[in-house]
């Protein structure tokens, strides 16, 4: 989501997007702060020599290392963001949106974030799921709908946890102990972090463990420029949450307990450090505030305030970021740094187990999940493992779908239906011949019956039926089947044929009728009449033919 | 043939008590459960012993689907799940579910603990009711069983009242519930895309109202309590504490701040921060407006607005009360009713949604006639008006129409306009009366992707407007239905293609080479068989002099009849094979038009 402008604004694009509700509004808030921080130490210059390749080898490390420098862009502006937004149109989940009546679209809860969704992409007689970003945890978005995904033709899996090693709920005890560690020893705690998804499940613990460990009197702040929308976000969407939280709704009671502790006046949020937050600021404290990766926003004023001492703590939580390289220009830092990454997406035991659930034809995913991570080789456990092997792909690479699509929807009107004569042709199996007209309209096929051959009528009127009426020419239907000699010469005879001659042949027979001058020659899978040049009786003896064969 | 049924339990040709069967595509489903406010004995809720007499109705009923949580909507609920029995599901949506339960007890309360009613239903079994509940998100797929589907659209008549759409394969009907076309001060309009059910069944509450506009209500309302209490008066505003309430709260509550006044304003029952706390947790439920500012402010939480005391109703002076029930027949409303009904000072509106109610209103007028309390009869209930409704018919493009909440005179008076002006059928059950419609649903089957792409290949031709016919092989193997080529049909049924032909011998008298008669033979033939492919062998090994005979007379006569030229890559060889004195060639085609 966060690329969207990218997409939307700059290429070209002018189709359609759809995202469920909270994933905009919440998505908006993230790009907002994105921006917020961006725009508030503005670049008068910005340096772009250094991308050329030739500069960029001499460069240290990790400079050097950056792939395609070329390609990265400027961070967009809140007006982009506006207008990329405003190609969105809201969807819900298990809604079916069709498009361009080819294929189906349905986005299913996910699991891991308010709002967030995988995929399915289907047409009538294909199903491919995209599974992104999901989780199997109870926190409090609704729970991953694993049923929808079942059938699919192709599962195309990304978006798996990136801390494979590290259970989530550990960490978050971990969190909460370190927390009250520090405040006790009279040090503050700061939190870097993104305004939404994990922090309402942070404060929801510290909520419940705070009065346990004897921290009601220690202030929690929350600063992002859009902390008040994003506490207020999360309470509004009832109907994307967890059962639990849902029924707290309806009581009604806002979901999320860190109402309460706004009204208690333990949590306390503001849009930036200036101003209100300045007057209120008391030590020791907990400080919830991004940016994640230090390098802007507000957490780099509270690094500078609070590295020099050994009291402090700062937690890193979200994973998106390697902590040591987050903390590599404040260095030497006296402050504690934990690491606790709570990532609740996907691990590679859950897939399995999901994909034993689901179970698709095919898996795709990218090719680092079919091998174990490079810092830890021998862990054959960290990779996809299912039968048969996933399909991965690269960067920028096409990959055909190993599906072969044979078949599609067409819809036969009732009229016709009616029509038709079904042949029983095998037990269980009927055969009927069907001659319609194939009308197409919006990629939808519909049979109609063939008009009627048209009244003769006045000239004009018939001229302008013309137009209408198919060509009308009865197509050769397929002949199937073969000729039992013997009743093939008695039903002659009964049709005044005599003087019948049987020769037996290496393939079949030829019948012959000496008085006709006619010769047929009978095989299994042909017959051939040779006669004279004489329309009736060839009329005759092709009717006699065809009573025993089947038509198609 | 089949058809789809619908019968109104209730509120066919009447307000009240909305209850309507669906029978489509061996699905039955009942739409609303509601109960009727005009009547206190058996009349009050729906007949459900007419959905079968013995057998329980989960036997019966696929689903039942609430439309929205007002009474006379979902009031039978309980009664007809628990007391009855009925354990299928239940769908809602989200902010029904939640309120819904608070209304039926509420109802319970006053009917059991005021009126002393035995044989009600129990709190403990509107709970038990609840747990048969499903909720729907707005435009979610609802996949009830393998073939019945519902989908709910926004109705924007009270928070959370939504349309269904039911689809059983290729036949749907949708139900509207209650609705409203333009948008209030805290709801959205109604939307439903052009989805083509078979049948709309619709509300026609306002059925021959064309209503001016709301802002004109709106200032006429603001005008009339503003006047009472400049003169010291009370204003009594009877309302459910949920729907119209919140609009009219946030329109006083606007309207204090711009005037700057000072009198107070009571909201009757405990029912109205808890209201007030619905309407703000259900915020994406309401309209544009309030959703984009809630941060900032929300509209629900209002700062002229309290909570009322049953003392406060003899305090002296001017103010304005918000009392349940909004019929004045029971609870608070009536009680202050009788104590303020006797000053000509004080006035009373309506805010009402039932039209039984409004004849009991004019009951009570006519007593109240010699104490002089002024009556104001004033309409804010979220209808769609007649225009409303012919843009709903317009929006969803359905076969026909189906009206029901409403009085039967409006109704014809609408049934006559939408089939006049919109050409479709309108229908109006009484409660009982079943309409029986034929539908006419087309088969799905899967078409061989290479039967499908040769056909729109062709459409690709210069002559693609014309329609042309398709031929195919439809094979039916239990209830799986596959429309091939014929070809393939057989190849997949192991059957062997059987090719007849027909030699017949021609003598031709010339005396030219055979090479080049041959060629003559051939251009001759291609001229006059333009359709056919027409092929002369390389090699001819027919002997010298032939006879031609009857060449003339045969084969124009013939080219008539002969089959459009066929595709290539077709199996057999068809066409003419001219080897002088052999021409071989699939006769059937040739003569099957004799």
């Amino acid at each position: 989501m966060m690329a969207l402008p990218y997409i939307t604004e700059h290429t070209g694009f002018t189709g359609t997007v759809y995202a469920t509700e909270p994933t905009v509004q919440i998505g908006r808030l993230l790009m907002e702060e994105l921006v917020n921080f961006i725009e508030r130490v503005p670049k008068a210059q910005s340096a772009s020599l250094w991308k050329n390749k030739d500069i960029q080898r001499l460069l240290p490390s990790p400079l050097k290392d950056a792939v395609e420098v070329s390609t990265w862009r400027r961070c967009y502006t809140m007006q982009e963001v506006n207008s990329a937004l405003s190609k969105i149109q809201l969807v819900g989940y298990s809604q079916k949106i069709e498009l361009f009546g080819v294929v189906q679209v349905t986005p299913l809860s996910s699991g891991y974030a308010l709002g967030s969704s995988n995929w399915i992409i289907q047409s009538h007689y294909e199903k491919v799921s995209y599974v992104s970003g999901s989780s199997l945890l109870t926190t409090h978005p609704q729970p991953m709908d694993q049923a929808s995904l079942k059938n699919s033709d192709v599962l195309v899996l990304t978006g798996l946890t990136q801390i494979p090693t590290a259970n989530p709920d550990g960490m978050v005890g971990e969190f909460c102990s370190n927390l009250a560690l520090t405040i006790r020893n009279g040090g503050n705690v700061l939190v870097p972090c993104y305004p939404s998804g994990v922090i309402y499940d942070l404060l929801e613990c510290l909520y419940q463990y705070i009065d346990s460990a004897g921290l009601s009197s220690v202030p929690f702040y929350f600063i992002s420029p859009v902390a008040n929308s994003s506490l207020e976000f999360s309470q509004i969407f009832a109907e994307w949450l967890c059962h639990n939280k849902q029924s707290k709704v309806y009581l009604p009671e806002p979901p999320f307990p860190h109402a309460e502790l706004i009204q208690t006046n333990k949590l306390k949020h503001y849009p930036s450090i200036h101003g209100d937050f300045s007057n209120d600021f008391r030590q020791p404290c907990v400080v919830f505030t991004g940016h994640p990766s230090l390098r802007f926003g507000d957490v780099v004023h509270f690094m500078e305030l609070w590295g020099k001492s050994s009291l402090n703590t700062v937690i890193f939580t979200e994973p998106d970021f390697s902590y040591l390289e987050a903390l590599a220009p404040y260095q030497p830092l006296a402050m504690k740094c934990i690491y606790c990454p709570i990532d609740t997406r996907l691990n590679f035991i859950q897939v399995s187990k999901l994909l034993k659930e689901v179970q698709p034809l095919h898996v795709v995913c990218p090719e680092q999940y079919t091998q174990p991570p490079p810092a830890q080789s021998h862990r054959m456990d960290l990779m996809i493992d299912c039968q048969p092997p996933p399909m991965s792909y690269r960067r920028a690479e096409v990959l055909a779908l190993p599906f072969k699509r044979r078949y599609e929807k067409i819809e036969i009107m009732p009229e016709l239906a009616d029509s038709l004569v079904p042949m029983e042709i095998k037990p269980g199996i009927s055969l009927a011949t069907v001659s319609a007209v194939l009308h197409t309209k919006d990629n939808k096929h519909v049979l109609q019956p063939p008009p009627r051959p048209a009244q003769p009528a006045s000239g004009k009127k018939r001229k302008r039926m013309s137009d209408d009426v198919p060509d009308c020419k009865v197509l050769k239907p397929l002949l199937s089947g073969s000729i039992p000699v013997e009743q093939f010469v008695q039903s002659l005879e009964k049709h005044g044929f005599s003087d019948i001659k049987v020769e037996d042949t290496a393939k079949g027979h030829i019948v012959l009728l000496q008085e006709a001058e006619t010769l047929i020659q009978i095989e299994e899978d042909s017959t051939h009449i040779i006669c004279d040049n004489d329309e009736m009786l060839r009329v005759r003896l092709r009717d006699l033919v065809l009573k025993f064969l089947q038509k198609f | 043939m089949p058809e789809i049924r619908v019968t109104p339990l209730g509120a066919g040709q009447d307000v009240g008590r909305s209850c309507i069967l669906v029978s489509i595509a061996g699905k039955n489903v009942m739409l609303d459960c509601g109960m009727h406010m005009g009547f206190n004995d058996d009349r009050r809720f729906p007949d459900f012993s007419y959905i079968t007499q013995n057998g329980r109705l989960t036997d019966f009923l696929d689903c039942v689907i609430i439309s929205h949580f007002h009474l006379d909507h979902c009031g039978a609920l309980p009664y007809f799940s628990e007391m009855v029995g009925y354990d299928g599901p239940i769908y809602m949506t989200h902010p029904t579910q939640a309120i819904c339960p608070i209304l039926l007890e509420d109802y319970r309360k006053i009917a059991v603990d005021k009126k002393g009613e035995a044989n009600f239903f129990t709190s403990q079994m509107i709970k038990d009711c609840m747990k048969k509940v499903v909720a729907v998100h707005l435009h979610q797929t609802v996949q009830v069983d393998d073939e019945l589907e519902i989908k709910a659209y926004y109705a924007g008549h009270v928070l959370g009242a939504a349309m269904f759409q039911i689809k059983v394969g290729s036949e749907s009907v949708v139900y509207t519930g209650d609705y409203n076309m333009t948008p209030d001060r805290h709801l959205g309009a109604a939307w439903i895309d052009k989805c083509r059910p078979n049948l709309l069944i619709t509300e026609s509450t306002y059925a021959t109202t064309i209503r001016d506009s709301k802002r004109c209500r709106e200032r006429d309302f603001l005008k009339k309590v503003h006047e009472t209490v400049e003169r010291g008066g009370k204003v009594l505003i009877p309302v459910f504490a949920l729907g119209r309430a919140q609009e009219l709260c946030i329109l006083l509550e606007t309207f204090w701040e711009r005037m700057n006044l000072k009198v107070p304003i009571y909201f009757s029952t405990g029912l109205t921060e808890k209201a007030n706390h619905y309407y703000k947790l259900f915020i994406t439920w309401t309209n544009q407006k309030i959703r984009k500012t809630f941060v900032q402010r929300n509209m629900f939480e209002f700062k002229h607005i309290k909570a009322f005391d049953r003392a406060f109703a003899d305090n002296p002076g001017p103010m304005v009360v918000f009392a349940t029930p909004g019929m004045l027949h029971a609870g608070q409303s009536l009680q202050i009713f009788r104590k303020w009904a006797g000053n000509e000072k004080n006035m009373g509106t309506v805010g009402h949604k039932i039209l039984s109610g409004q004849r009991k209103l004019e009951m009570e007028g006519r007593q109240v006639l010699e104490v002089k309390m002024q009556v104001e009869y004033m309409s804010f209930s979220a209808h769609a008006d007649a225009k409303g409704i012919m843009q709903l018919v317009g929006q969803a493009e359905p076969e026909s129409v189906l009206l029901v909440h409403g009085e039967a005179k409006k109704m014809g008076f609408l049934r006559q306009k939408i089939e006049q002006e919109l050409r479709v059928s309108c229908y109006m059950p009484a409660n009982g009366e079943t309409v029986t419609l034929p539908t006419s649903p087309s088969i799905p089957v899967g078409i061989s992707l290479g039967l499908l792409k040769r056909e729109m290949a062709q459409g690709l031709l210069p002559e693609a407007k014309k329609p042309r016919l398709l031929h195919g092989t439809l094979i039916m193997k239990d209830s799986n239905f596959r429309l091939v080529s014929s070809e393939q049909a057989l190849k997949e049924l192991g059957l062997a293609e059987h090719q007849l032909r027909f030699t017949c011998r021609v003598h031709l008298q010339d005396t030219r080479k055979e090479q080049e008669m041959a060629l003559r033979v051939y251009s001759h033939l291609k001229r006059l068989l333009p359709t056919l492919r027409t092929q002369v062998p390389r090699c001819c090994w027919c002997p010298g002099p032939t006879r031609m005979r009857n060449w003339g007379a045969s084969l124009p006569h013939c080219s008539r009849r002969v089959s459009p030229r066929p595709l290539s890559g077709h199996t057999t060889h068809p066409g003419l094979w001219l080897c002088l004195a052999t021409v071989p060639t699939r006769t059937w085609a040739l003569t099957s038009a004799l």
